[in-house]
């Protein structure tokens, strides 16, 4: 064995060693700090998430392209010959809002028991419990990246333009989404160490929440209207996967108002026609609040990390 | 010497349910009912590890070692007082916590080692060490659940002992893999101390404590009692494991046996090589007993030469004092110095009445130039 050498070699000055302090409970910007010191081990458990995901399948990693170009194609299939909504690419126009909502969808219903069902680890392996969460959440990433391109393939191929002028707005909606989604993760998951029907609940609340969000239906032409007048409109946007959406929509699907296919004659308004400066300045401001929100949810896991081991 | 590890009144209570209500259904129906009660685990701990010291930690099940050793890894958190730590720690909990048995092994090393908090080209630099010490060559791309156990461990094993940490923390792991496996972690470890490293090792068992360690810190009922050289820590948990013997089989016949002395008619324990040896042991019991009588040798650098029989030296205790007399004939040792623990235990051997550590030093003497521990004079000769 080369051990000998290699140690001499190595042989430390542990005087200058940072000092790591285990307390009873750990400030915001420690724990922040932790969980940056540890973005490697995110890293394997995310390839490792995807690698388990796609073992032993003959595709691997290819799935993850393919069932999003399949249910793109379905999707085409139904809007064009036998659903007929009157509106123009509605394909395009779905499925710029549901690649937004499968992320949230998928990082939060996969988090929720995370913390539960990996419990041997947790009482085992010191590392900052949050990066279970924040694990699933960048699975779920690399696969909206990976829908992401298909849709763009899908663009170039029916040859529709994106809303060029709006493109740059993408990557602040795109943070504020992860902000949110890693944010009610990171809850979600110690939460439901105390109340194990939080994953069950959570099945259903999210389909809820879907169609609290405009993806299959468009906000402009079937809610706006009815909203306003009853002066709703603003609690529909507390839900801020709402406004990320429609920014995706109106980058993807660029236009606003269409002439029905149906009767050539009939607008419909399909999205707002709010200037980019607006998109801009909304999607800003939710940035900020997902922060502080983010913010908040690494402290309430901190407090409610404290009883895992008695409730593991 | 730098402190690597500060344990600093470090209290731990955990919270028991006696009724446990974890669906929200229940929760909702019952806001306050079930019991919490609070149990200490660990109470005021107070210690420091200097950098090349090897720190066992003494403790009967319960007693908080396993929640100190969590604690100082990070997988718990004290309830008060801090931990301070210097340097790497690789922790020996539960090997193979951490793995993934729908990952090959390969994959599990670098998970494991992410995990402990090593980088991909750490892992990437020993990968071979890992694999060359686990003796996993032919499976390490094999999904780890088709793993036997040993197999298991042996890779987790290998990594946490191959990422050189400066810490490292050791779990009663010893007692797992084949004998030829555990002799080659042992050596792992007192390779680690001869290059300084730092180790914490938790166990119950004092041979491994004499053997390895510098320190021990002995633990009772969350409490730490002792904190000493490893001979006077072994004492105190004898101790402590006499007066639990006691309370256990709360018989009160056994209570109050004592080994008082350790002699020899000529009143000295100098013996000269291949001669016989006797000595006579009192011990005084205040009623009738009936156990068995053990004897241990150990050198001086706690490696156990032998231990009698502990089922087969029936002694019969009466009321007052007692001689049990101890022939060596002919011993085989070579030169040095070995200390020798005697003591009564019951008859099924698994409860010590009475102990007595180092109640006696023999010195042999030895003329020939055979070196180790055991005279085998073997005859050799080329044929």
């Amino acid at each position: 064995m080369d051990d000998d050498t290699s140690a001499g070699v190595e042989r430390r000055r542990l005087d200058d060693a940072p000092v790591r302090v285990v307390s009873a409970r750990a400030s915001l910007p420690t724990r922040l700090r932790n969980l940056s010191s540890r973005r490697e081990l995110l890293t394997s458990l995310i390839t490792s998430d995807i690698r388990i995901k796609y073992k032993g399948s003959a595709l691997g990693l290819f799935w993850s392209m393919l069932s999003p170009a399949l249910t793109l194609a379905t999707y085409y299939m139904v809007f064009s010959f036998f659903l007929k909504n009157g509106i123009p690419n509605f394909v395009i126009y779905l499925f710029s809002g549901l690649i937004v909502w499968n992320m949230f969808q998928t990082a939060v219903s996969s988090a929720t028991g995370v913390i539960v069902d990996r419990a041997a680890l947790v009482k085992k392996v010191s590392f900052p419990r949050e990066i279970l969460a924040l694990a699933n959440v960048g699975a779920s990433v690399i696969y909206f990246v990976i829908q992401l391109a298909v849709l763009a393939i899908f663009l170039l191929i029916v040859g529709h333009e994106p809303a060029w002028g709006f493109i740059w707005i993408l990557p602040i909606s795109f943070v504020a989404l992860y902000l949110f989604t890693a944010s009610v993760a990171i809850v979600m998951s110690a939460v439901t160490v105390y109340l194990r029907d939080m994953r069950h609940l959570m099945d259903v609340l999210l389909q809820l929440w879907f169609w609290l969000t405009p993806v299959v239906y468009s906000y402009e032409n079937s809610l706006a209207e009815t909203l306003h007048l009853h002066g709703l409109a603003s609690i529909y946007f507390l839900n801020p996967i709402t406004l990320i959406v429609l920014t995706f929509q109106r980058i993807f699907y660029a236009s606003t108002t269409v002439h029905s296919t149906i009767t050539a004659s009939t607008v419909l308004h399909i999205l707002p026609t709010w200037p980019v400066s607006t998109y801009f300045y909304m999607n800003l401001g939710l940035l900020g609040i997902m922060i502080v929100l983010f913010l908040g949810a690494v402290t309430i896991f901190g407090r409610l990390e404290g009883n895992f081991e008695s409730e593991l | 010497m730098t402190t690597v590890i500060d344990v600093e009144s470090v209290s731990k209570q955990f919270k028991i349910h006696h009724e446990r209500h974890q669906s929200l259904k229940e929760r909702l129906l019952h806001p306050r009912s079930g019991t919490t009660e609070l149990f200490d685990a660990l109470l005021d701990i107070n210690f420091k590890i200097s950098d090349g010291e090897t720190v066992g930690i003494l403790g009967h099940n319960g007693s908080g070692k396993s929640t100190l050793l969590k604690c100082i890894c990070g997988v718990l958190q004290p309830t008060s007082g801090e931990i301070r730590l210097r340097g790497s720690l690789a922790a020996l909990l539960e090997l193979g916590a951490g793995f993934q048995t729908e990952l090959s092994g390969r994959d599990n090393v670098y998970l494991y080692g992410a995990m402990l908090g090593f980088s991909r080209k750490m892992i990437d630099a020993i990968f071979d060490d890992v694999v060359a010490f686990s003796e996993l060559e032919h499976f390490i791309d094999t999904q780890v659940k088709f793993f036997s156990s040993g197999m298991y461990v042996r890779l987790a094993f290998a990594v946490a002992v191959n990422v050189n940490p400066d810490i490292l923390v050791v779990d009663e792991v010893l007692a797992v893999g084949d004998e030829r496996f555990q002799a080659k972690c042992i050596d792992r470890i007192r390779s680690f101390q001869q290059e300084g490293r730092s180790i914490l090792l938790v166990t119950h068992d004092a041979d491994t404590v004499r053997a390895i360690c510098d320190r021990a810190i002995v633990l009772n009922s969350g409490k730490m009692i002792a904190d000493d050289t490893v001979q006077e820590s072994l004492r105190i948990f004898r101790e402590y494991l006499l007066g639990r013997a006691v309370e256990h089989d709360h018989v009160g016949t056994q209570a109050n046996i004592t080994i008082d002395a350790v002699t020899t008619p000529t009143g000295s324990f100098e013996v000269r090589n291949g001669a016989g040896m006797h000595f006579d042991v009192d011990i005084s019991s205040e009623s009738g007993f009936s156990g068995n009588f053990v004897m241990e040798v150990f050198t001086r650098s706690g490696l156990l030469v032998s231990r009698s029989d502990v089922q087969g030296s029936p002694v019969n205790l009466t009321p007052g004092p007692n001689r049990v007399g101890v022939d060596l004939a002919e011993l085989p040792l070579l030169d040095g110095v070995y200390d020798i623990n005697v003591g009564v235990v019951a008859h099924n051997a698994n409860t010590v009445i009475a102990w007595r550590e180092k109640a006696a030093s023999i010195q042999v003497i030895y003329d020939g130039r055979e070196g180790g521990i055991v005279e085998l004079s073997p005859s050799i000769r080329q044929q």
